[in-house]
């Protein structure tokens, strides 16, 4: 703050300090879930929801703010080592909300549609590109119980390539993280807390359950969205 | 960038060739004077190729009852994490390694091999894990926690300027490992962490304790190094109980539970096995030399033969 303090605009040479701070920063709230925390049981219980939104979402939300704040101060200074130093947490917090936001947005109660498959251009590339909508979710089971540790399991979109991909991420590098052209359309949080205090040890139980309250619909629309109009 | 480390395990005795005892592992604890070295075995068994009756790794319970480490660690959590998550990484191994290469070695050698410099192979993730555990469970004990004493005292004093600097260090890489994993303190001989070079000269400070993290299943086995102690970050290690308050685990897990007498021991016999380990390099530097004095006077015949167009 001090070194800040000895610079007016008038002495500045370079605008680029000021510009950052006159941008302000941009932090970060938990956002909404659009249903209850007890709405998706039983495929996914009360408790987890609470646990998962309030405090796990709430930690990566805080912890980040913090981290870019910290960040905003060391550009400010020109402290490099600093900056460098803050990347880790930035990546592994920022990633949490990015994936956690995605995540919410990703599950419906059965009673408004959780679990009802696509229907139209995304079920076609599903067809196209995995055989049918049975051998995804197979797909995405297999390589969601097969991940080591903590992670996600992703139905994504390679916009490059135009077809579908299942990829999966380590603990909570976001799915671009895969490969720049890859939009994250469904993700699937294998954290062990995702699913810990109901299923244990049996992550597989917990991947075949939660299909019964995917937002097809939701994942239809950022599809299409995405997808390069032909 | 590595290949230092790992390599020399093919040599030298295994740092863990102590550490825990396994059906055929080593059981140091019950003979604390007596290991034996790997690699002899190793050389045994490698023509043999599998055999049917290789024996295969046990599920070694805790050193004590389930319910013991109540009320911070409990039963339910105890029969999830040893009867479930361990057992299935013990069976699994035992599957995945029958009829390879890896079958009938230790289970510190399949880690060290199946870690590959950092390339994972398929049966790393098991077999670390399998030895991650029985290392974990006996790191506690109930009733533990408070203050180490003696040689390992000194060396945390020595080393992190005092044992309450030495307990923050560890709870920061205990709670800032992102994701699944651990927590270590590690013995660490005398190689300076440059990643890239062998420490050219070496001394008895090199020799030092440290606070380490590792993602997943990964140990510092892998780095050469000699773990002591352990906290598990995984998830399902605390979270029946503490559910996200993982830095309310850790103190417990500290201030209660660990036990500083394994933690001492492991030390002890670390420093033999360096020792050990040093008197080996000495024997075999000085087999080399001796080599050298015999194999430079056949060099000075070379000039003779050279001129006659012997080469090859």
């Amino acid at each position: 703050m001090a070194a800040r303090a000895l610079f007016s605009r008038k002495t500045l040479t370079s605008s680029s300090i000021i510009a950052s701070h006159s941008r302000g920063l941009q932090t970060f709230t938990l956002p909404d879930l659009s249903y209850d925390y007890g709405a998706l049981e039983p495929a996914i219980s009360g408790e987890i929801m609470q646990l998962h939104h309030q405090k796990h979402h709430q930690t990566y939300i805080t912890n980040y703010n913090k981290a870019i704040e910290q960040l905003d101060l060391a550009l400010s200074k020109g402290d490099a080592s600093t900056a460098v130093k803050l990347q880790s947490a930035i990546k592994f917090n920022g990633g949490g909300h990015i994936n956690h936001s995605i995540f919410w947005k990703n599950l419906t109660p059965v009673r408004e549609g959780g679990g009802e498959p696509p229907h139209g251009s995304l079920g076609w590339a599903i067809d196209t590109h995995f055989g049918s909508f049975e051998a995804l979710i197979q797909k995405v089971n297999a390589e969601g119980a097969a991940l080591q540790g903590s992670g996600w399991v992703w139905l994504g979109l390679d916009k490059e390539l135009k077809r579908l991909v299942v990829e999966t991420t380590g603990n909570q590098d976001p799915l671009v993280t895969k490969g720049a052209n890859l939009v994250p359309l469904l993700g699937i949080d294998v954290w062990e807390h995702a699913y810990y205090l109901q299923y244990k040890n049996v992550r597989p139980d917990y991947l075949k359950n939660i299909w019964k309250v995917i937002n097809w619909k939701y994942v239809s629309e950022v599809y299409e969205a995405e997808s390069p109009q032909s | 960038m590595n290949s230092l480390l790992p390599s020399t395990f093919s040599l030298l005795p295994s740092p863990s060739a102590f550490l825990p005892h396994h059906s055929h592992g080593f059981s140091y604890l019950a003979s604390p004077t007596s290991f034996t070295f790997s690699n002899k075995e190793r050389r045994c068994l490698r023509n043999d190729g599998p055999v049917e009756t290789a024996p295969k790794f046990e599920l070694k319970p805790p050193p004590y009852p389930l319910n013991a480490l109540e009320p911070i660690i409990s039963q339910e959590t105890l029969e999830y994490h040893w009867g479930k998550h361990h057992r299935a990484y013990v069976e699994n191994l035992n599957k995945q390694i029958a009829g390879t290469d890896l079958e009938g070695k230790s289970l510190e050698d399949i880690i060290v091999i199946s870690y590959n410099k950092g390339d994972i192979l398929p049966a790393f993730n098991n077999a670390a894990q399998a030895w991650n555990h029985d290392f974990f469970w006996e790191s506690i004990k109930p009733g533990g926690g408070g203050k180490p004493s003696g040689d390992l005292l000194k060396l945390i004093e020595r080393d992190f300027g005092s044992f309450e600097r030495f307990i923050d260090e560890l709870k920061i890489a205990a709670t800032t490992q992102f994701g699944s994993g651990w927590a270590w303190l590690a013995y660490k001989d005398n190689r300076l962490d440059v990643g890239n070079a062998v420490n050219p000269l070496a001394t008895e400070e090199d020799k030092k304790l440290v606070v380490v993290k590792s993602p997943n299943a990964v140990n510092p086995l892998v780095w050469g190094y000699y773990p002591l102690l352990t906290i598990d970050v995984w998830e399902h290690a605390y979270y029946l109980d503490f559910q996200n308050r993982r830095p309310d685990y850790i103190s417990l897990f500290i201030d209660k539970l660990v036990s500083w007498e394994v933690v001492s021991s492991r030390l002890e016999q670390a420093k033999v096995l360096i020792a050990e380990k040093e008197k080996e390099d000495e024997r075999k530097k000085r087999e080399e030399e001796e080599e050298l004095l015999t194999g430079g006077s056949r060099a000075q015949m070379y000039p003779y033969s050279d001129a006659e167009g012997i080469v090859e």
